[in-house]
Formats: C-alpha cells, sequence, structure tokens
C-alpha cells in the first residue's frame, strides 16, 4: 500500500525511475519549475495556445516562438485507475496505489498525470476538484502530486 | 471515388502458423519460429518459399527481412517493409502495405509475417528497472503509470463515464472470445472455459480491467502470404480478397502524458470511413469482426467506431449473445483472439479473417462473405482491414 500518512515523505516508495529533463533541453523548465513547487505548461508566445507535453513548435500556428507559463495547480479529475499489479519491482509493495489524470482549470484542455493522495482505496469521482501538491524527492527531483480539495 | 485503391487486386493466398506455447515455453528460438510459420503459409498456398519477393511486418518485428530472404534463399527481394509504430496496431497496416507493393508493381509475392519468443528476450507490461527516464515516459512512469494495460485502463474508464457503461460489456467480450477458443483445438485456453463468475473473481490488475481483461503472453509464429487477385485464385485455397485497408491516426494522439484531445478514442474516427469507402460497404454487410484485444475495453471502442453501434448503445450490444457464433448478430474473434487463442500481436485475428471468407474456421458464420481485422486499438498508428470471398 502507498503511503497515505500526510507525514510520510513520498506515495510510492522509492525506486521508481526518476524523471530527468531531455538531453536537448525541451522540459527542463517544466522540472525546474517544479522544484519550486510551481506547476508550468508551455504556451505559444504567439497565439496563446497550450500544450503539453512540450513541443519546439506550437502545434496551433508553427512558431518557434513557444514558452513556459505558470498555472493555479487547479484541475478535476478526467479519469483515473487503481492498479494492483505491480508492473515494477519497486512496486510490489506498493499496490494498491491510484493514478489520476487531471484537466488543469486554466490551461486549455491540457491535462497531467499523477497519484491520488489518500486512501489508496477511496472511491474516485471524475470531475471531483483537485489541487497540485509538490513531493519533493530526495534523489534531487520533485514530482506534482494530486489532492481532493475539501468543500 | 479515387482510382488510387487497392480494392479487389490482392489476395491472401496462403496462411501459416506455428504451435502457439506460453510465454518461454517455445522449444526452440524465435527466429527458427518465422522460418517454420513462413514456410507453412507458402506449403497452404501451394507455391514454394522462393517465390516470395517481397516482407513486410510490424511492430519492430526483430526478425530481419533480410536475413530471412538470406536464410529462405529467395532469389531476390524487391520490396522490405515496416509498419512503423503502433505495435500490434501495425497488423492490419502492414497487409495494407503487401498490397499497396503488388498494386504498385513492386513485388509479386509478399509475406507478412510475426515472430514473438518474449521468454527469449523480456516481457511486456514490465517497466524496465532503470534509474532515470525523461522524456514522454518522464509524465507518467514516476507515478506508477507506464504500461499499455494502465493507460488503456485510464482511457477505457473515461468512455465508461461517458456512455454510463458498466463491467457487463468487458465480461462479455472476455467470454466471448473464450467461448470461441473452446472449439478451437490450435487455441492456448482450449478446454478452459470462462465463466462470468470466473472473470469477476479474477484478480485486478488495473481497474477496470480483471486478469481476463488482457491478452495473453504467447510465443509462436504467424505468417500470411499476398499476391494478386489473378494469381491467387490459380493456386491452392479459396482466395481471401483484400477490399481494402486503411492505417493513421488521429489528431495529436501522439501527445504525452495522455493529453490526445480526443481522449477515450480506439483512434478510428479518421480510418474506419476511409476504409467502407475503399470497400464499397457499410458496416451494416459485415459478417464477422477480429477485433485486437490488448484490453477489453479497447474493444468496445473499436467495435462503436466502426459503425456497429453508437456510444449509448454498447450495453445492449456487447452483450454475449451478440458477439458469438453461431448465431450472433456479429460473431467477433471467432478462434478465441488474443485473450483465448493466442497473442501473435493480432497476426493470428488476420489469418481467422481470412479463415472465415474460406469457409475454414473452427466457428464458420453461415455464408460469410466479409470480415473485418481492427489491429491496435488505443495506440497510434492504427490500421484495419477488410476481406472478402
Amino acid at each position: 500500500m502507498p503511503s497515505d500518512d500526510s507525514q510520510s515523505k513520498t506515495y510510492l516508495p522509492a525506486g521508481m525511475p526518476a524523471p530527468a529533463a531531455m538531453h536537448d533541453g525541451l522540459d527542463r523548465e517544466f522540472w525546474e519549475a517544479a522544484r519550486r513547487h510551481e506547476l508550468v505548461v508551455q504556451r505559444c508566445n504567439k497565439c496563446a495556445t497550450f500544450q503539453f507535453g512540450p513541443e519546439w513548435i506550437c502545434h496551433k500556428c508553427h512558431t518557434l516562438d513557444v514558452g513556459w507559463h505558470r498555472v493555479s495547480g487547479r484541475g478535476r479529475i478526467y479519469s483515473w485507475e487503481r492498479v494492483w499489479h505491480p508492473a515494477h519491482p519497486a512496486l510490489k509493495s506498493a499496490c494498491p496505489y491510484i493514478v489520476v489524470v487531471v484537466e488543469l482549470a486554466d490551461a486549455g484542455k491540457v491535462r497531467m498525470v499523477g497519484n491520488l493522495l489518500g486512501d489508496p482505496m477511496r472511491e474516485v469521482k471524475i470531475d471531483a476538484e483537485v489541487e497540485a501538491v509538490f513531493e519533493d524527492h530526495a534523489e534531487g527531483f520533485t514530482l506534482i502530486q494530486w489532492q481532493l480539495v475539501e468543500r | 471515388m479515387s482510382e488510387f485503391t487497392i480494392k479487389d487486386k490482392v489476395a491472401i493466398a496462403g496462411l501459416g502458423e506455428t504451435t502457439y506455447y506460453k510465454r518461454g515455453a517455445a522449444p526452440v528460438g524465435e527466429f527458427r519460429l518465422a522460418l517454420e510459420a513462413i514456410q507453412r503459409a507458402a506449403d497452404d498456398a501451394g507455391i514454394p518459399v522462393t517465390a516470395i519477393d517481397g516482407i513486410a511486418s510490424y511492430s519492430n518485428d526483430r526478425n530481419d527481412s533480410v536475413r530471412v530472404a538470406t536464410a529462405l534463399g529467395l532469389p531476390e527481394l524487391r520490396f522490405s517493409n515496416m509498419f512503423w509504430g503502433g505495435g500490434g496496431g501495425g497488423g492490419s497496416g502492414a497487409i495494407g502495405n503487401a498490397a499497396a507493393a503488388i498494386v504498385a508493381g513492386f513485388a509479386t509475392c509478399v509475406v507478412v509475417y510475426r515472430a514473438l519468443a518474449q521468454g527469449q528476450f523480456g516481457r511486456f507490461g514490465q517497466t524496465p528497472a532503470i534509474r532515470t527516464i525523461s522524456g514522454a515516459p518522464a509524465y507518467t512512469w514516476p507515478y506508477g503509470m507506464s504500461t499499455p494495460a494502465q493507460w488503456i485502463a485510464l482511457r477505457t474508464r473515461r468512455f465508461m463515464h461517458e456512455h454510463r457503461i458498466t463491467q457487463d460489456p468487458l465480461a462479455a467480450i472476455a467470454m466471448a472470445c473464450y467461448h470461441h477458443a473452446q472449439f478451437n483445438p490450435r487455441a492456448v485456453m482450449y478446454g478452459k472455459p470462462l465463466s462470468r463468475k470466473d472473470y469477476d473473481e479474477s484478480r485486478w490488475i488495473v481497474e477496470p480491467f480483471h486478469l481476463y481483461d488482457c491478452c495473453m503472453e504467447n510465443d509462436g509464429a504467424a505468417a500470411v502470404i499476398l499476391t494478386s487477385a489473378e494469381r491467387a485464385r490459380d493456386l491452392k485455397q479459396r482466395p481471401a480478397y483484400v477490399m481494402a485497408s486503411a492505417q493513421g491516426s488521429d489528431f495529436r494522439q501522439g501527445a504525452a502524458a495522455e493529453n490526445g484531445p480526443d481522449y477515450s478514442t480506439s483512434n478510428f474516427k479518421t480510418l474506419a470511413p476511409r476504409l467502407y469507402a475503399m470497400a464499397g460497404i457499410k458496416p451494416g454487410d459485415v459478417d464477422v469482426a477480429q477485433v485486437y484485444e490488448n484490453f477489453t475495453g479497447a474493444v468496445m471502442t473499436s467495435l462503436v467506431e466502426h459503425g456497429f453501434c453508437h456510444p449509448d448503445e454498447v450495453m445492449d450490444f456487447c452483450r454475449f449473445e451478440n458477439l458469438t457464433w453461431p448465431n450472433g448478430r456479429l460473431p467477433i474473434n471467432t478462434s478465441g483472439g488474443n485473450l483465448a487463442e493466442c497473442y501473435m500481436h493480432g497476426l493470428e485475428l488476420i489469418i481467422e479473417a481470412a479463415r472465415q471468407v474460406r469457409g475454414t474456421s473452427t466457428c464458420q458464420v453461415k455464408d460469410a462473405e466479409i470480415s473485418i481485422v481492427v489491429s491496435g486499438p488505443m495506440v497510434a498508428p492504427v490500421s484495419d482491414l477488410i476481406l472478402r470471398r
């Protein structure tokens, strides 16, 4: 089971592949922003279209002038799953755990993938509001997790 | 109507398969399996293997075309083609590419094959134990989301939510495949029927997929030989004419981190209209369907996108009695499919589609004339194929 204790450091155990910026620098800003506890999404500097994963070119107007834009970290659950079968040796003790696809509130229709913090056996409702939670890892990277917005 | 078409100009003339083994259990290596399947296809067609002058495959098949040509002593190679990307999504596309090569005059006799011995090379559905990851996978792997089962489950869940679909259609698809395997002595699950109770009680892999919603893992090889329609008529078997094939991918379906704009699509919304237009038929004309089950959820969306039912009709249409031989409205995966015959990346589905038009299936649909294959689905690119008697 992953940890749902708010004092614990990470949702999944250590041992999963650590994310690294692409060698050509395309997504360096995304991961550096995460380290600063900021969520950024690529946005075209000409036509303001959002896109993710990042590309060198705007898919809409084809300019090469694309940049990064900070977003609020709010969104809604677009889909979810509860994973029972470990596809990686590090996950043998972690199952079941929840993966969510979150549609961001303020980034066009851009979605992010992460884990839903809290009880891994909970009922999950599509369209529930969530907010980003930054999860620092000792190895020097930060992941973007999600927790339900309490109403 | 475009004058650029492969319609009715090419036929599948030979079918070859090795025994299908459980993963890791093949008694010989993968390349040897490939050669066996190709030889059997040539024997089935009644031609010497040296008549082959073109090779096409998909899914980064490891069994190199030039090595195959060399091993078989083919006098020359005139076509050497790999469908780019999409894993099993390329199966029908490899047939389409082979047909196009024949119509273009590049080659006269093309073999399409797939050989898999996962035990020899490492397993699908597992994340490699590497220390870092960058690029598109970096946005999902660290969260424990990395395998096809996992991203297809997410997209299936969204489709189920949008159209109020329960577990029932998924179970019906699984049970239909297992039902057909009980009539097919070559099927890995022959003798192992699947009840609804077995299905419900089987372990979750990733909700909403139970164990039985997932394709198997097998070793083996399969091959089909294509030649011109005229030549096929002179050979040993009844030809299975290629009416149409389509391949490709919808708008930005390659976007990372689950950002394909049309989220729960199987990726056939642009292909199916082109496929039916080339064939000159409607969905209602199809007698039997082979629909690639990486996972049952993707079969469901593929049936919708090929026009067999509306998304809001899935609960009514995807029932065991509709999907099964002999009396179903649209029998699917009539030799057991990826779930219950074997997981040969969908080439076994193409072979079964050809058998249905030959009249030689173990679950032979009465008077089957038009036989469809859907390859993919929920990957990019995908492909599909229509064969006729």
